[in-house]
């Protein structure tokens, strides 16, 4: 009775459903700009890197060991707080949305990168000899196969990183947590934290059960 | 170009700042430790649970690691700190943490491991039944050395995920390295105590980022 | 059993193996002697190494029995299958070395383990084991640095460290590059000598001409003959034998 109260009130939920249920939209549309960018910007990276100049390389591994390095609330926070001081004022969803596509794009640059260079040279060779460009190679014959190698981890690093969407609360972003934190402090009841978890497993339950289907289908090969 | 010195890398504010930022880096290794440990052992168990044959056993722990991948271990710690006082239940911060992390952590090494032990070929596991080996000594001479040493790159990637994770400790007010940067940043309006704990956590985990790396470019070649 | 007959040191009556709607063995009898080496050919599919399997209870019979020494295989307590186990060594046709093991290691774990033999004593054991096969002086090598015949060597050698009363050989030369088969062959002939019982399910018909007791011919999931090899390979009675001796020698033509 105790607990119900506390977690699950009835009167709670219908009064902060419609504000959860926009907060929950606002959480699946930065996901789902964040892991298009990132995965696109991953690519481009790797895409980059294979080119193998120094002064485009150097950067790119540094860019990729940062943001790999760095926790991104940390980065959040430098951006959020930092960059007006310079002159500089970000939307707060628009500082969430940066950072986590950075982070995604080092992962990605990174996964791509490591299966590039797997791929037996015989792969690049083929595609030269058949008259493409280093460009035509890199589009049709190695992104389509390194893609299909990476598709598990590419759907986990995806799915972490759209549920550090969470962070968002931290600087403000209206998503799910910051709606269910003021939730909780205007009705003095967890219930609202509750509704922030649920909607939670309501989203992101079914990406891991097909998570887990994709990584049985593409069983590691060891 | 002076500005933007100023405000990120102000060495006055980063030199008044340094003691409470080491301080916080001190709380963050600590808290690290606990829940690097806590996590490696749950989702060992745990993994174990889910490779097991019995169905009973294996299916509550499948629930529990989709649960606790699906939820953002920042909402975890948020039900652990404020919601459970509603049901008169006061957690310490540091004791708040360590759960949340467990409960987050565990799926995430259970994955891991769990992956590691399916990845061993079933021959391994006749091999040692057929030369006596009960199935607890199979799995814990022959099985679990095979999978974790296969594993090990995974694992050194989510060790370092975990430290990262730790900042969110900073949200329930736990003074790790982030909260002392920010209370500092707070206090001096201005951002460079911010930079300065990142370059703590650089300096902890750039090795490691190398490391995994050079594992996975070496992984791939043997493929 | 009367007094006079010694136990089989293998026994396995009317064994039956089902995997769901197919019947895999039927009525298998067997009894092995001691020191006998029985060899067991028939086409693949045939059921051969289901039995082998089932001698160990790496299948589960469907019914029947299974005795080592006139002690029972099924109907057991777990922890004395695994002492039961000890009794029966088994050599794979894939090896499966424990890889990041040294050869021995591999050799002394089961013992140190399952049978609880101190240290010195469980080295001292597989170092005499590993001479036994002829690579005393791989010892500290790692599996990924033996040939396939010198791991299947090994494989044995781990067995044989338990003092088995029987050995079981699951296509044991089957994964090897053929230049690689003479040593294992050799190996078991030596075992043969020493006076070890032994089950072998092989494709090395040459193999079993020279060295086997008896020769049993499955097919079907029964035993369809059995016999001294001269017999088998001589003489065979049954259309099925002949039919498969015929095809098996036009493979090796």
């Amino acid at each position: 009775m105790d607990f119900l109260d506390a977690f699950l009130n009835p009167e709670i939920i219908a009064t902060y459903l419609r504000p959860m249920v926009r907060a929950v939209w606002v959480t699946i549309w930065i996901s789902v700009l964040v892991v298009i960018s990132g995965l696109a910007l991953g690519a481009l990276l790797a895409g980059l890197r294979a080119y193998q100049k120094r002064w485009l390389s150097w950067p790119i591994v540094l860019f990729a060991d940062l943001m790999r390095a760095l926790p991104p609330l940390v980065l959040m926070l430098i951006l959020f707080f930092g960059l007006p001081s310079i002159g500089i004022i970000l939307a707060d969803w628009f500082v969430l949305y940066l950072i986590l596509t950075l982070v995604l794009a080092a992962f990605v640059e990174e996964i791509f990168w490591a299966t590039m260079t797997s791929l037996p040279r015989g792969q690049w060779e083929a595609g030269a000899a058949t008259g493409l460009s280093f460009l035509q190679v890199l589009v049709h014959v190695i992104f389509p196969q390194a893609l299909r190698m990476n598709i598990p981890p590419l759907v986990n690093r995806s799915l972490t990183i759209s549920k550090m969407t969470a962070y968002g609360s931290v600087i403000g972003v209206k998503e799910i947590v910051s709606v269910a934190g003021s939730a909780q402090a205007f009705s003095g009841s967890a219930t609202p934290l509750t509704m922030a978890a649920l909607a939670y497993l309501i989203i992101f339950f079914p990406a891991m059960l097909l998570s887990r289907y994709i990584e049985d289908r593409f069983h590691y090969e060891h | 170009m002076e500005n933007l010195i100023d405000a990120f890398f102000n060495i006055d504010i980063m030199r008044q700042a340094a003691p409470l930022l080491l301080k916080g880096a001190w709380v963050t290794l600590q808290l690290c430790a606990v829940v690097i440990l806590l996590g490696l052992f749950g989702g060992l168990g745990l993994a174990l649970l889910a490779s097991s044959r019995s169905a009973l056993l294996r299916l509550p722990s499948f629930v529990f690691i989709d649960i606790f991948r699906a939820v953002p271990p920042l909402i975890l710690l948020i039900l652990i700190c404020a919601g459970l006082p509603f049901m008169g239940i006061r957690v310490p911060p540091f004791a708040a943490v360590c759960i949340a992390f467990l409960l987050n952590n565990s799926a995430y090494f259970a994955e891991i491991f769990r992956s590691g032990i399916k990845a061993i070929p079933k021959g391994q596991m006749e091999a040692a039944r057929a030369t006596g080996l009960s199935p607890a000594q199979a799995q814990a001479w022959v099985i679990l050395p095979q999978a974790i040493r296969n594993v090990l790159p995974d694992l050194l990637s989510n060790v370092v995920e975990i430290v990262k994770l730790t900042s969110i400790a900073s949200v329930v007010s736990l003074s790790e390295l982030l909260y002392s940067a920010n209370m500092a940043r707070a206090v001096t309006y201005n951002s460079s105590p911010l930079v300065m704990a990142a370059g703590l956590y650089l300096l902890l985990l750039w090795p490691l980022v190398r490391v995994i790396s050079r594992f996975q470019r070496g992984l791939s070649i043997s493929h | 059993m009367t007094a006079a007959q010694p136990l089989p040191t293998l026994e396995i009556t009317a064994l039956e193996k089902r995997f769901g709607e197919t019947q895999v063995l039927r009525s298998i009898d067997l009894k092995v002697r001691n020191g006998e080496l029985v060899f067991v050919i028939g086409p693949s599919g045939s059921g051969k190494s289901t039995m082998l399997r089932c001698c160990n209870r790496l299948e589960e019979p469907t019914s029947g029995a299974i005795h080592v020494n006139g002690k029972p295989m099924l109907g057991i307590p777990r922890r004395d299958l695994d002492r039961m186990r000890l009794q029966v060594g088994m050599v794979f046709q894939g090896f499966f070395l424990y890889p990041h093991l040294s050869a021995l290691k591999n050799v002394t774990l089961a013992q140190r383990k399952a049978l609880g033999r101190p240290r010195a004593e469980a080295e001292a054991r597989a170092l005499e084991m590993l001479d036994k096969v002829g690579l005393k002086h791989k010892a500290d090598a790692m599996p990924s640095e033996l040939s396939g015949g010198q791991q299947q060597r090994v494989a044995i050698a781990r067995a044989l460290a338990l003092d088995p009363k029987v050995m079981l050989f699951d296509e044991p030369t089957s994964a090897l590059d053929p230049e690689l088969v003479g040593s294992v062959l050799k190996v078991m002939r030596d075992l043969r000598e020493l006076g070890m019982t032994m089950i072998v399910v092989s494709h090395e018909m040459q193999f079993a001409r020279e060295a086997a007791d008896r020769v049993v011919f499955m097919d079907g999931g029964v035993i369809v003959e059995e016999g001294p090899p001269e017999e088998i390979f001589g003489n065979p009675k049954s259309d099925r034998l002949k039919a498969f001796l015929s095809r098996v020698s036009g493979e090796a033509a």
